[in-house]
């Protein structure tokens, strides 16, 4: 009798148990598509890639006087951003500046290597300024020390025509970091 | 010995120490601090009355499909970008664009079908049941207004992809609101926005979508959830099994019926799939699930506009009152649901007497039976064409055609029997339903290629301009052109492929050219065809038909010691060349020659100006340039300059010449249009 019982019980148990495995297994297959497919799309961004870096006309030779005083200037490019096309839209900034009597053109991206504000220049002090956190960098991007900022500010290449038109190399680099790394 | 030690001791009661584990000993913390085992045990351990059935499902797979839309929407919510120029541009990008985007969407749209269907079982489910009377009248009534809310949001959803289809049926959804009595106008102004469609109109449907309407129905499911609770499961009578617990009896029941939700679901968005692999078609997985039309243009008519399935009854309904003008709009929009909703929520209390509840339970089923009534109606109404046979009408419409419908001629016709002619006039009806069906599925037709031709478009490489989609469609000429044409040019020229078997039909009906493939060498070779330089496809039906042109057609050319076939193909070659539409792969010298001949003065040349050859304008269309978007433009601005036809001109109006105190009847950018899907110039998809 006990025994039968015993049996009986455990019966029950095991047949308890299927139904609760069952249950879950169950519930979790109907959940699982909704969730499987938000986080597939919520993860999209993660194989979108920027526009590769290429040279950019910014301006030409004249338009820089060589003062060694930096001028900035608008990067104009085609951009798309998700769905839409932009066409010859200012997509960023640079500051460009040549020594007296050269014809190099040093070009520095506008963007703090802190936390990427938008570095603006103070012709009064002579030097570069971050409004967001005050990094201080001189008139050829050097830091100037004590700064936030871990590195100097971020050099970017330049080329100048025969025709005298410059081209910089529009790139983006990691910030917050000591390295220059450009992103891809 | 502390009161404070006593009673941590109450709310922790000693458990042996060392026989958990590690996920033990933490699920313990959690109880400690939560209490969540007794939440948990609330919960799941509810008594089932009589056991579990899975007439008690229809409840917990509304929640699950509800669950699953807040899933679905946040995640949609992430990339959807509400204004009437990001929101068809957004949901384009992520029905074709990001991963899984498909599937997701597919999942939103289908589920929310689902989910009226799940409303419509488990309102039958309770009435049936008698689960609406005492003491559970409160919770009817809440169900009630959760089902109001729940078409809400699928009637609000229904507008946000801003295509055409959401944006004609949310018109006339705002419209009929717009007739409840006092406050229906500003009631309108308020859900669209102001009086206008736009913006506004997207920001507010979205707010209400994905805001207002889940955040109330939320609050109110949680208390529906609770008096169900409180009342206990309202079981089926009479009770014959033992009961059983809610867990995890009825749960399992539950999740099996969950499954099913989700394997329909799943299964309506991938059956396309399916066939295209099984017809061995490349499977596009942006054309699964969600439809997205074109994009919502006010200035297009859209004649295949109809509201979602299950608003269909309601649509058809609408019709039953068309004779009676605005107040039967108001009467079939407003007054017959809204007593149809009140005597719905006076359930329960009829309910208290079993007659009552015998109306109720009847009274549901005559519901959904006229429901299923009208949404068939207006299923046959639209596609009746399919499976009519319009050629047994044959013999009626070539009555109606011969007798121009006049009454008195068909009678004539009939000898004026009048079984006879009332047996016409009923398949005349009938015929007359198949054609507004023909034209409902043509007008579905012309959508579903306006729609691919948005998404063909939306995927250029320079991608969508920041001003939008529609401005893209406007300025395609593959799009605009057909519809241009149709307005300003088809009712004189025809414009069919002389191979389809509709071309004699249409060609007899045209008084003008067959533009199509016009500056082609095909089309060049019938003008040049003495057999068809007279014919319907060229001169035959204007007033050109026995001018110069025929007349060199049929006598000069088929001279052949003049005219070679050699010369006569170079003569074509390079009038193709001059439209800049020559096949690719004709031999540069060929074209040389034929332009040498087209100038010469003893043949083309003798009447028509061809580059320098110094014939003077007037007597003839200068053929320099034939076929080019340059000279078409120039021929539909006005054809009465002397560079064209001059004063010898048919019928063609000047298009783009203004009248006396009065603007040209096209603009230039739709002659560029025009002419430029004339010529078949318009943006190809690589690949193609």
């Amino acid at each position: 009798m006990t025994r039968d019982k015993t049996s009986d019980e455990s019966a029950a148990d095991r047949r308890g148990f299927m139904t609760k495995l069952l249950a879950v297994v169950c519930g979790g297959l109907a959940t699982l598509p909704p969730v499987l497919a938000g986080v597939w799309m919520f993860l999209d961004p993660l194989r979108r890639r920027g526009a590769a870096a290429t040279f950019l006309p910014v301006t030409d030779l004249a338009s820089v006087p060589d003062d060694g005083i930096p001028r900035q200037f608008a990067v104009v490019a085609d951009r798309v951003d998700a769905w839409t096309g932009f066409a010859a839209e200012p997509i960023g900034a640079v500051y460009l500046r040549r020594e007296k009597g050269s014809d190099t053109v040093e070009a520095l991206s506008a963007t703090c290597p802190h936390a990427g504000c938008f570095v603006e220049m103070e012709s009064q002090e002579r030097c570069f300024r971050c409004p967001c956190h005050n990094s201080k960098f001189t008139l050829d991007g050097g830091m100037v020390a004590p700064s936030p900022s871990p590195r100097a500010m971020d050099g970017l290449e330049c080329q100048v025509a025969k025709n005298g038109e410059i081209a910089v190399k529009w790139q983006n680099f990691y910030t917050g970091i000591a390295e220059k790394v450009a992103r891809p | 010995m502390k009161p404070q030690h006593q009673h941590d001791q109450k709310q922790m009661p000693q458990r042996p120490v060392g026989s958990l584990g590690v996920l033990g000993q933490l699920a313990d913390f959690l109880d400690d601090r939560t209490g969540y085992r007794a939440l948990m045990h609330e919960a799941l351990y509810e008594r089932v009355p009589g056991g579990a059935r899975w007439r008690y499902v229809w409840g917990s797979t509304l929640v699950f499909a509800f669950m699953t839309q807040v899933i679905t929407g946040l995640v949609l919510w992430s990339s959807y970008s509400a204004s009437a120029q990001t929101a068809w541009e957004s949901v384009y990008y992520i029905q074709h664009e990001m991963t899984g985007g498909w599937l997701l969407r597919g999942i939103h749209h289908v589920m929310a079908q689902a989910m009226v269907v799940l409303l419509a079982l488990h309102l039958m489910q309770v009435v049936i049941d008698g689960a609406y009377r005492a003491p559970r009248e409160v919770n009817f009534w809440l169900g009630l207004v959760l089902m109001m809310l729940v078409l809400g949001m699928a009637l609000t959803g229904y507008l946000l992809p801003w295509d055409q289809k959401g944006y004609w049926a949310t018109r006339v959804a705002t419209n009929l609101a717009g007739l409840v009595p006092l406050v229906g106008p500003s009631l309108q102004q308020i859900v669209v926005g102001g009086p206008d469609y736009g913006h506004q109109t997207v920001t507010r449907f979205f707010a209400i979508h994905a805001g207002f309407l889940p955040a109330t129905l939320v609050l109110m499911l949680v208390v529906h959830l609770s008096l169900f609770r409180k009342h206990g499961l309202c079981a089926k009578q009479p009770i014959t099994r033992p009961d059983a617990m809610f867990w995890p009896d009825q749960v399992l029941k539950d999740a099996v019926a969950m499954l099913a939700v989700m394997a329909v679901v799943l299964g309506v968005i991938l059956m396309p799939a399916v066939r295209a692999m099984l017809e061995g078609r490349p499977i596009v997985p942006g054309e699964l699930g969600a439809e997205l039309g074109a994009p919502a243009d006010p200035s297009q008519p859209y004649a295949a506009a109809r509201p979602e399935w299950y608003f269909l009854f309601l649509f058809q309904f609408l019709k039953v009152f068309e004779g009676w003008g605005a107040s039967g709009e108001f009467f079939g929009a407003i007054v017959v649901p809204g007593l149809v909703m009140t005597a719905m929520f006076l359930m329960p209390i009829l309910g208290r007497w079993q007659l009552g509840h015998r109306f109720n339970v009847a009274f549901t089923f005559a519901l959904l039976a006229g429901i299923g009534l009208l949404t068939a109606m207006a299923t046959n109404e639209d596609y009746a064409a399919l499976w009519a046979d319009r050629s047994s009408f044959a013999d009626v419409e070539k009555l109606l055609e011969e007798t121009e419908n006049d009454k008195a001629k068909i009678a004539a016709h009939f000898g004026n029997d009048v079984a006879k002619i009332a047996a016409f006039e009923v398949r005349a009806k009938k015929l007359e339903r198949i054609r507004h069906s023909q034209s409902f599925l043509d007008a579905v037709a012309m959508a579903k290629a306006d729609a691919s031709r948005s998404i063909e478009l939306a995927g250029r490489p320079e991608r969508i301009p920041s001003a939008g989609m529609l401005e893209l469609i406007r300025n395609d000429a593959l799009s605009q052109g057909p519809k241009l044409f149709a307005q300003h040019c088809a009712s004189c020229h025809a414009h069919v492929d002389p191979a389809a078997p509709e071309a004699e039909a249409v060609l007899a009906k045209a008084s003008a050219a067959n533009l199509h493939g016009f500056g082609t060498a095909a089309w060049m070779r019938g003008l040049l065809d003495p057999k068809q330089v007279a014919g319907p496809a060229y001169f035959g039906n204007t007033a050109h038909k026995e001018d110069d042109m025929v007349n060199f057609v049929q006598n000069d050319l088929t001279d052949a010691d003049t005219w070679k076939p050699d010369d006569i193909e170079a003569v074509i070659a390079a009038m193709a060349a001059e439209a800049g539409l020559a096949a690719a792969g004709t031999a540069p010298a060929v074209i040389e020659k034929g332009r040498g001949l087209v100038a010469d003065g003893d043949r083309c040349g003798s009447c028509h100006t061809f580059r320098d050859n110094g014939v003077a304008a007037g007597s003839a269309p200068d053929i320099t340039g034939w076929g080019s978007r340059e000279w078409l433009v120039g021929i539909i601005v006005d054809p009465t300059h002397e560079r064209f036809y001059g004063d010898s001109n048919d019928r063609m109006p000047s298009f783009g010449k203004a009248g006396e105190g009065s603007a040209p009847i096209l603009t230039g950018r739709q002659i560029g249009l025009i002419a430029d899907w004339l010529r078949g110039d318009w943006y190809r998809p690589a690949g193609h």
